[in-house]
């Protein structure tokens, strides 16, 4: 049968993107997860995969041609019929695909004639505020907000036009509340420090993996924290993927997911943080990456920061910070003694939970990190 | 250029008969009471006398009869023009209509086409209640073979009979009853009315307006109150219901972006509909407002006036219709 393979969302505010090269020809055989082409978003250049097994037919799209998302790229011939994904929901692997599908649902209310408009405008439509019946964004609307001067996909710039948007209508919609927790985390600190002291330099841990799967063990036990927010109502994520957000060295920010993150072993996340933060930097994330995140982490501490109240990322409902590990003065059985410590923060939805559930959420990572042997 | 004459709609319709009757011998008129009654809206009063029983002839109370005698006339040679009281009562002639009239040229090849011309009142606005009072436009707009038109100004009244006689093919034409009386101008205008085409009434920027028959006039009347609004709407009177000018309707729209369709039919499967989809196939993109429509309430008219008026479309829903597409909802 013949499937058409389209452009995905490559993260919930994502209208368009350019192809920037094929990796495939007609012809040629390609695998669920194989990199197919390479599209250029204000994310910078993206790689993305394929979603089944087949036989390139058609390439639909030259390089160079920028088009909205759902646009079909490519057509292929698949052998068997294409797998039910409502039948059964095998997490890790279908939800790659679903979390990309999912993405292109989140849509603005825009007329046909103002996104037309806007793609020749360039204008990113996400940050307008629309006049028109139902708060519809409308012709006039895109015209007011006139073409970005450097235009959209154009690196930093559009990228900080990319953020600008995701971040006002997260602050527009997202009713955030903020707690904090200061942890002791010397345990954690001590742990690291006689496991990296007994492995080869290549298997070192950062405390970012010990975080990485507290959060995650944490969404686990706790309902409300991983999971997506849409169309009034929310859904919890079937699997945890834990974002990290990493700054990028010309500005801006991308945070890619790390996947499955409660199922892997400490040196598999360590691999992975090492791994999606080298090609963030880079350029070269893929677009399951972008859109997959459950939830996101974000750490300052490497910039001396105590204290991190983050926003959330739409359509995600709660994100994790954690400032700079400092050694302060903390009473432990009624003696003043120097430990480790550590302010964890939680911004969370509160159309989603309430501050006594996000006070247990934030307890339970600090619990978890307490004992860092069983992480 | 001469002065416009001040006329009702009935006398353009009256004089359009008029015409026709004098211009070629083989047209003549008949139908129930258009003779020594002078039809039951008068539209043929004074024609007896002045043409004689030959050419005005009362008919036996039986649409299915009289309908299927001027499709034979037709197919025989002769012009006939066949008044059909109501287009509720056209229902009894549907058979003669659909199944005569609309296929005979078809399934002849060619060889026996069938120059009728059929007309109806339609609509409400005049009280006479639920069998007398529809609007069913869009039935015979449905039928490939068929021609339908609708005057709603005094020149096209005066000038569509001309050219619906001169078509080969069975032409329906939709006089509304709340049309009757009114007045108007008579212009030059009315001896070059072409069958096909719809034609901007009144031209604008804010929004379309695509109608017919007697709702054009409560589109003018919304119109006018968006006027000082500062909301410029554009009119487009479609005249005929088939075949539908697609191209005006999308060049206004292309122009304004923001279509109202106001139709006196029920809104389910109503040419309002129809029109409506055609302007998401063909100009989707060109669109910054859903279409709206302003259609009739789904209820067999009312007697009561208060009611009859609740239920067509009103300039008040028009213009309400209209400020919300453009945002400017309270």
């Amino acid at each position: 049968m013949q499937t058409e393979f389209r452009l995905p969302a490559l993260g919930a505010d994502m209208e368009a993107g350019t192809i920037v090269e094929w990796h495939v020809a007609p012809g040629d055989r390609c695998k669920r997860g194989d990199v197919v082409a390479v599209v250029e978003t204000d994310k910078g250049a993206i790689d993305v995969e394929v979603f089944v097994d087949g036989i390139v037919r058609e390439l639909l799209v030259p390089p160079g041609t920028r088009v909205p998302v759902g646009t079909v790229l490519a057509l292929l011939d698949t052998e068997a019929p294409a797998p039910a994904p409502e039948k059964v929901p095998a997490p890790s692997r279908t939800q790659a695909g679903a979390g990309a599908g999912d993405a292109v649902q989140q849509r603005v209310k825009i007329s046909p004639a103002a996104r037309r408009r806007a793609q020749e405008l360039h204008v990113d439509v996400v940050s307008l505020r629309g006049t028109g019946p139902e708060g519809a964004i409308t012709v006039q609307d895109v015209e007011r907000a006139g073409p970005s001067p450097a235009g959209v996909s154009e690196g930093a710039e559009g990228m900080r036009a990319a953020i600008a948007a995701a971040m006002s209508r997260s602050k527009r919609e997202i009713p955030h509340y903020y707690l904090t927790t200061t942890v002791d985390v010397s345990p954690a600190v001590d742990w690291l420090a006689a496991h990296n002291a007994a492995v080869p330099v290549t298997e070192r841990l950062l405390l970012a993996a010990l975080l990485l799967k507290a959060v995650a063990l944490a969404c686990r036990d706790h309902a409300g924290f991983s999971g997506f927010h849409r169309d009034g109502r929310y859904e919890e994520s079937p699997v945890v993927h834990v974002g990290v957000a990493v700054a990028l060295r010309g500005g801006g920010l991308v945070a890619p997911a790390i996947m499955d993150t409660a199922d892997k072993p400490l040196a598999a996340l360590m691999d992975g943080f090492r791994d999606v933060v080298a090609r963030a930097r880079a350029g070269r994330l893929r677009a399951s990456e972008l859109a997959a995140p459950t939830i996101i982490l974000t750490s300052l501490g490497d910039a001396s920061v105590e204290t991190v109240l983050p926003i959330i990322q739409p359509p995600q409902v709660a994100i994790v910070g954690a400032g700079a590990v400092a050694e302060r003065p903390w009473i432990v059985d009624g003696r003043i003694v120097p430990r480790q410590v550590l302010t964890l923060s939680l911004g969370a939805d509160h159309r989603v939970t309430d501050g006594r559930l996000g006070a247990h959420f934030l307890a339970r990572i600090a619990a978890l990190l307490a004992d860092p042997a069983k992480l | 250029m001469t002065t416009p004459l001040r006329i009702t709609y009935r006398e353009a319709v009256k004089q359009g008969i008029r015409e026709a009757l004098l211009a070629d011998p083989r047209v003549f008129l008949m139908g129930e009471d258009v003779g020594k009654y002078g039809g039951c809206f008068a539209v043929s009063k004074g024609l007896l006398d002045e043409f004689g029983e030959e050419r005005i002839r009362d008919t036996p109370l039986s649409e299915s009869a009289f309908v299927g005698a001027g499709i034979g006339a037709a197919l025989g040679g002769l012009r006939p023009i066949v008044e059909v009281m109501t287009v509720n009562f056209s229902l009894l002639a549907l058979d003669q209509i659909v199944n005569t009239a609309a296929t005979l040229c078809h399934m002849s090849g060619g060889q026996f086409p069938v120059p009728v011309v059929i007309r109806m009142a339609t609509g409400a606005g005049r009280q006479l209640a639920a069998q007398h009072s529809h609007s069913l436009e869009a039935w015979y707009a449905h039928v490939p073979g068929l021609r339908v038109v609708e005057p709603a100004t005094i020149d096209d009244a005066r000038g569509m009979l001309r050219v619906a006689l001169a078509s080969p093919d069975p032409v329906i034409v939709f006089e509304p009853i709340a049309l009757y009386n009114m007045e108007g101008d008579l212009t030059d205008a009315a001896a070059h009315v072409r069958l096909e085409g719809a034609r901007v009434h009144r031209a604008g920027s804010s929004v379309t307006l695509v109608t017919y028959g007697a709702s054009l006039w409560r589109c003018i009347a919304a119109a006018d109150v968006l006027g000082q609004d500062g909301i410029d709407a554009e009119i487009v009177d479609l005249r005929s219901l088939r075949p539908l000018d697609d191209a005006t309707v999308l060049n206004s729209v292309r122009k304004t972006r923001r279509v109202v369709i106001v139709d006196e039919g029920w809104r389910t499967c109503s040419l309002a509909a129809e029109i409506g989809q055609r302007i998401v196939e063909q100009a989707f993109y060109d669109l910054d407002a859903p279409i709206a429509r302003v259609c009739t309430e789904e209820v067999p008219i009312p007697y009561p006036k208060h009611l009859e008026d609740a239920a067509l479309p009103s300039c008040e829903r028009i213009v309400d219709t209209v400020r919300r597409l453009l945002g400017h909802a309270d």
